[in-house]
């Protein structure tokens, strides 16, 4: 019976369609570099004054982001938090669920595991992606993330950005009552991001910073990351050490098995 | 210390059990690399018993907080992130073990006469664990965890008449949900571990009365000396103790190098999608299970084709349980008067490279989306269907071609 299947499947072949669909939008590369403690330091602060009003990182406390970027509690309470009375709070936004669900048609997503579960260079390409969209009704579009719900909150920095198309051509052929058929489909391919407005950052600047935003989203996704490696290279260096003394003890009593 | 111990031995078998089992436990000296895993498995099993007991101090069973409690173990419990990662990456490196340990097996014909129930024994170990780790993978409570077991519960509605019936009795609930969490919770910390550890003390129970294999895939019980121990034979304890704490060293620092270095192993061990807290209004684009379950859901999905008046889903689930139960009946379905692939023909040795080809192909494919092209030419679900049917040729056709397969003479004695 399995073997009929098959038969009919490879029958069924040419008549599949060979193109595999999904287009997908490329994602830019960003570095990350969890020692650059003053990239960390930026991203925070970038952080709590842009998106910590409506996105929470529930999962982070403000003490523990300041001890392990090197900000002292005064900093932090001085500077750095304004929805919050003590500093081992739970950073959280100023705005309730509720409030955001009726502002935006839906609640802007906690962010603490954002760079797990998209990857820092979805964020990355995410937060340089957005557009002016006179259809859209916040203004604002994303050429990664279509009709997203937020608006473009850094817009005062990056300028305003418009995204510019150009038209491709793709030619098929296609049989039609024995005869080939030429078949040209044009379709608009977004190409480039040009500024209409500046900011306050030029386009490099800008760029720095968004990285300085991944770094920072990557640390708050596992601050675990900042001490792992140099433990890790710790226990391979004693289970090598290890590995030597047990090789030898082998070798030891082997010796009279022949 | 000996009155001691001649007290204890009054009133418990100690010296016994230590001789029988350890000091006087004569293992074939030729063991190669293949024999770590058993030892190893036993290592990972204690491994994610401590890792767990320590991980349900701070984990909550509640839909409402089971996503936040494991962040809150990742990020402010003192060492909760190497708690938590020791036990997800034993979970993925339990089943790599435990492969490999069958996989030997079926090289040196391990499962064969006199040791067919130790096999069985094996296999329901097997089972068991896949039952732990599906149960396991829920607790997170991300959205792969969720969509999972919302797929696998719903793989029981297949079943005619009570298949609804009995996915609601599992699940608690219509769908997964509080109670759902829970009662996997209570499986997959007391319930399941308990039948597992029994599990493994009767498979070395098992183990010692037959003696192990060998390479050879000979009985060292066969040629014995005067004192009665075989010559081939020395005590595991010290012989293997030693070379097994060198095997237990090597196997820690790659053990380690993905604890530390990559936990989520570029989404094989922790999946993207799973740092997402389940929702029940949001499916991932792609639901699959973790690796270790890729080749069975392959199987699952490559089921197509309504025949025999019975749907294909039903089909997906019978061949899926099919595709491992089948191991329960290799010691009977290897007919070759040679154990071992050493002194086996061209057949066996061709059958089970292929077999091993398609378990990984198959497996390759369940993390795909059946309709895409990720091998060649065409989609998916079509190759998962070829390498299905080797994967059953494999078992199906065994008794043949074992026994058309042109063996070597087994030798009397070990070689090395």
């Amino acid at each position: 019976m399995k073997k009929a299947i098959l038969i009919l499947l490879c029958a069924a072949l040419p008549g599949l369609s060979l193109a595999s669909g999904g287009e997908h939008t490329k994602l830019d590369a960003v570095k990350i570099d969890l020692s650059d403690k003053a990239s960390l330091q930026r991203g925070a602060r970038t952080f709590i004054n842009y998106c910590l009003s409506c996105h929470s990182i529930s999962y982070m406390r403000y003490n523990r982001m300041g001890e392990d970027l090197g900000i002292s509690d005064e900093l932090v309470r001085e500077n750095l938090m304004f929805a919050a009375d003590k500093t081992g709070e739970l950073m959280k936004a100023a705005m309730t669920r509720e409030d955001g669900k009726k502002w935006f048609g839906t609640a802007p997503p906690d962010l603490s595991l954002v760079a797990r579960s998209r990857g820092p260079n979805w964020f990355y390409t995410y937060m340089r992606s957005f557009y002016h969209d006179d259809k859209s009704s916040t203004g604002w579009n994303n050429t990664l993330f279509q009709n997203v719900a937020m608006p473009h909150v850094l817009h005062d920095v990056q300028g305003l950005q418009r995204a510019v198309y150009r038209t491709e051509k793709h030619e098929s052929e296609t049989v039609k009552d024995g005869k080939k058929v030429k078949k040209v489909t044009e379709e608009q391919v977004f190409d480039r991001f040009e500024i209409e407005k500046p900011g306050s950052m030029t386009t490099s600047q800008y760029d720095e910073s968004m990285r300085d935003l991944t770094n920072f989203m990557v640390y708050v996704g596992e601050p675990a990351k900042l001490v792992r490696y140099r433990i890790g290279v710790g226990v391979l260096v004693f289970l090598a050490i290890f590995f030597v003394v047990a090789y030898l003890l082998k070798k030891e009593y082997w010796k009279d098995v022949h | 210390m000996e009155k001691l111990l001649a007290w204890i031995d009054d009133r418990f078998p100690l010296t016994k059990v230590w001789e029988e089992h350890l000091s006087k436990y004569y293992a074939p000296k030729n063991f190669n690399f293949w024999y770590y895993f058993g030892s190893l498995a036993l290592l990972v099993l204690v491994l994610q018993i401590v890792t767990g007991i320590f991980l349900t101090m701070h984990y909550k069973p509640d839909t409402a907080l089971a996503f936040a409690s494991v962040e809150y173990i990742m990020r402010d419990v003192s060492w909760g992130w190497l708690i938590r990662y020791l036990h997800s990456t034993g979970a993925s490196f339990f089943f790599i073990v435990v492969y490999l340990h069958m996989f030997r097996a079926m090289l040196y014909g391990s499962h064969r006469k006199p040791r067919e129930l130790l096999w069985i024994i094996g296999v329901i170990i097997f089972v068991a664990l896949m039952a732990e780790s599906f149960m396991g993978y829920l607790l997170p409570w991300g959205n792969m965890s969720y969509w999972g077991a919302q797929v696998i519960i719903s793989l029981f509605e297949a079943i005619p008449y009570v298949g609804p019936g009995l996915s609601e009795w599992i699940r608690g609930d219509f769908v997964v949900a509080d109670a759902t969490l829970n009662r996997f919770f209570a499986f997959h910390v007391i319930a399941i571990p308990l039948v597992l550890v029994v599990l493994v003390f009767v498979h070395i129970v098992a183990l010692h009365k037959v003696g192990s294999n060998n390479p050879d895939g000979i009985e060292i019980k066969k040629k014995k000396d005067a004192n009665g121990i075989p010559l081939d034979g020395i005590p595991f304890h010290p012989y293997y103790t030693v070379k097994d704490i060198v095997g237990v060293i090597v196997f820690l620092m790659v053990f380690a190098a993905v604890v530390f270095f990559a936990p989520e192993l570029g989404g094989w061990f922790l999946e993207p999608d799973n740092f997402v807290p389940a929702n029940i209004l949001q499916t991932p684009p792609e639901i699959v299970p973790l690796w270790y379950f890729t080749p069975y859901y392959s199987i699952l999905r490559a089921n197509t084709v309504n025949f025999l008046l019975v749907d294909a889903k039903v089909w997906g689930v019978i061949f899926m349980a099919l595709s491992i139960m089948v191991f329960f009946f290799l010691p009977w379905l290897d007919r070759s008067p040679a154990k071992s692939i050493r002194y086996r023909g061209w057949i066996y040795k061709s059958a089970l490279a292929i077999f091993v080809v398609a378990f990984v192909i198959l497996g390759y494919l369940g993390t795909k989306s059946p309709q895409a092209i990720d091998l060649m030419l065409f989609p998916n679900v079509y190759w998962a269907q070829i390498f299905t049917i080797v994967y059953f040729a494999f078992f199906a056709l065994m008794p043949w071609y074992t026994k058309l397969d042109k063996t070597k003479p087994v030798p009397e004695r070990v070689t090395k």
